[in-house]
């Protein structure tokens, strides 16, 4: 079956932010279990694609989506107008490009998905914050201090948290935004090494403008540009030998 | 160099000259809140005592005291925020993180902008009408506060609505993309992220509202009043009255502003007494803000 490897499928995906379109007929596999990059310059529309996965342009005015985004298996439309955002944010997490803990506690930060699912049995609770923590690497260092402010941790540890909050309610794809832009180096290792580890268990589609990164943490990567989705390809077939020309002189620097 | 020096020290003679008329500009204020402070001590301070909290106003001015105008002030303010409150608070949360952005949003955004800025007699008038008049409750507390509730309403909206937009659109983002409705994320986030600056906002438009006559007077408050509005809470069935809320009342303002326009200098005395404890009233509740908003700040970092 065709489908079984796949996890989403992209259908010639339109956005409009009010009369501008942002997206242009897009088309794009998503494999199961794999990390899906998507490259391309500053305002090519990257992040307005991955923010159709979950709907976030629902919680803005004058946002349209026009063509399908297919979550198997169940084969739903996620980007459809008769499909609630909530159920589709409620299977489908987010980690966004500056580390935006809530100010509470480092406990409450991965708890929350759970609350607003109504899960209120402590023991529960405490599993799951646990055994998320310790999927985003953080528990070790936090597990004496896990009622503590989430602010007091640093700006790795925070985005590492909110990994954490993004794991707790098990979502089915785990979406990245930039997730490393506003980090130092070394808490970038950490959660590059982190993603990798993640895609063993979770689909994930990372939006990042550091090339070499997509080349480090991706099965596949896609190339954006101007709106359009250029090339799809393995990314080591992408970085090697791209087949359109615009990909080619954009991975070798010669423009963005 | 030589020119390059001069010019210098032509730039910097500006720079003094505007450190002096700021520095004077800042004195003028200071000295004059001092001055009048020390004046109202200097008067007053003498005929502050125990007795003085403690008794009705008197035709003896040295019997008279501020039991009914501080006990009338403070039932006032209590009615006052338990109207302002929940009022002020929805409607800035409606505004804020409900209300599409229309035609219609602008115009309630522009009217209660005018209303903050609408003298405050004119409040008076239109609760005499409404409330007096109209709804019949009478020349009482419950008039009174509702009265001055109307006053503080645009200020406690637009302190609830400056506090909400404090909050960064990153946390609404973090808590919709997790699934959560928009109740969850206002019950969750936005209330109490906003709550400092929700409270801060309400206790300065309390410390205004204790110190208005105008509208007071206007809905029909007395300035001799010797006695205490009815008990809450009494030995029968149901235990709890209301019967206060119907109670005719007076105001430490009115208290005030009764004494001054008496002839004998020992009332005014009183006066500046009176002036005293409202002064310090005040001063305490905005202390309590500023105490309020630290404690928020401290706990809240984005």
């Amino acid at each position: 079956m065709v489908t079984s490897t796949l996890k989403s499928e992209v259908r010639d995906l339109n956005f409009y932010y009010g009369d501008v379109h942002a997206l242009k007929k897009i088309n794009l596999p998503i494999e199961r279990r794999k990390v899906t990059a998507i490259i391309g310059p500053s305002g090519c529309g990257k992040t307005t694609f991955l923010r159709c996965f979950n709907r976030m342009h629902d919680l803005y005015p004058h946002n349209r989506y026009e063509g399908e985004i297919i979550l198997y298996p169940d084969g739903i439309n996620i980007v459809s107008p008769e499909i609630d955002p909530i159920e589709i944010r409620m299977q489908i997490s987010m980690v966004f490009q500056k580390p935006n803990p809530f100010p509470k506690s480092i406990y409450e930060n991965v708890a929350y998905g759970l609350r607003v699912r109504g899960v209120n049995k402590k023991q529960i609770l405490n599993e799951k914050v646990e055994k998320s923590l310790r999927v985003a690497a953080l528990w070790d260092e936090v597990k004496d201090r896990i009622h503590d402010p989430a602010f007091e941790l640093s700006g790795g540890q925070q985005q590492r948290l909110c990994i954490a909050r993004a794991l707790a309610t098990d979502p089915r794809i785990l979406l990245f935004d930039e997730p490393t832009s506003a980090l130092d180096p070394t808490a970038t290792s950490r959660i590059e090494a982190l993603i990798v580890e993640l895609k063993k268990e979770v689909t994930t589609i990372i939006v990042t403008h550091n090339m070499q990164q997509a080349a480090r943490v991706s099965d596949y990567t896609a190339f954006m540009y101007l709106g359009e989705l250029i090339e799809f390809d393995n990314t080591d077939k992408i970085f090697t030998a791209p087949s359109n020309k615009r990909t080619e002189d954009y991975i070798t620097g010669r423009f963005g | 160099m030589e020119d390059i020096r001069k010019r210098i020290r032509y730039n910097t003679r500006w720079n003094y000259l505007f450190t002096i008329i700021g520095l004077l500009s800042t004195m003028v204020g200071m000295i004059l809140l001092c001055a009048l402070m020390i004046d109202l001590a200097i008067d007053g301070a003498p005929r502050l005592s125990c007795k003085f909290l403690t008794s009705f106003p008197s035709r003896f001015p040295e019997e008279a005291g501020i039991l009914s105008a501080w006990v009338g002030s403070f039932l006032l303010l209590l009615v006052t925020a338990l109207a302002a409150i929940p009022l002020g608070i929805a409607a800035g949360l409606y505004l804020e993180e409900y209300g599409k952005k229309n035609w219609l949003t602008d115009i309630i955004e522009i009217n209660i902008a005018n209303l903050a800025g609408v003298p405050s007699i004119v409040y008076g008038l239109l609760a005499l009408g409404l409330f007096v008049y109209f709804l019949k409750l009478g020349e009482s507390i419950l008039t009174g506060g509702l009265t001055l509730a109307l006053l503080i309403l645009p200020m406690v909206i637009m302190a609830t609505r400056e506090a909400i937009r404090a909050i960064p659109n990153s946390i609404r983002e973090a808590s919709y993309a997790l699934g959560a409705t928009k109740w969850q994320t206002v019950q969750w986030h936005i209330i109490p992220y906003s709550t400092g600056g929700i409270l801060t906002g309400i206790i300065i438009g309390l410390s205004r509202a204790i110190g208005e006559t105008a509208p007071i007077i206007t809905v029909g408050a007395l300035t001799f009043i010797a006695f205490l509005p009815t008990f809450p809470i009494s030995a029968e069935f149901p235990f709890v009255s209301f019967k206060w809320l119907m109670d005719p009342f007076t105001v430490m303002p009115i208290q005030m502003f009764n004494w001054v326009s008496r002839p004998q200098e020992e009332f005014q005395l009183n006066a500046a007494a009176a002036g005293i404890i409202l002064m310090m009233m005040t001063l305490l509740m905005n202390g309590l803000a500023i105490y309020i908003r630290y404690r928020f700040r401290k706990k809240i970092k984005w």
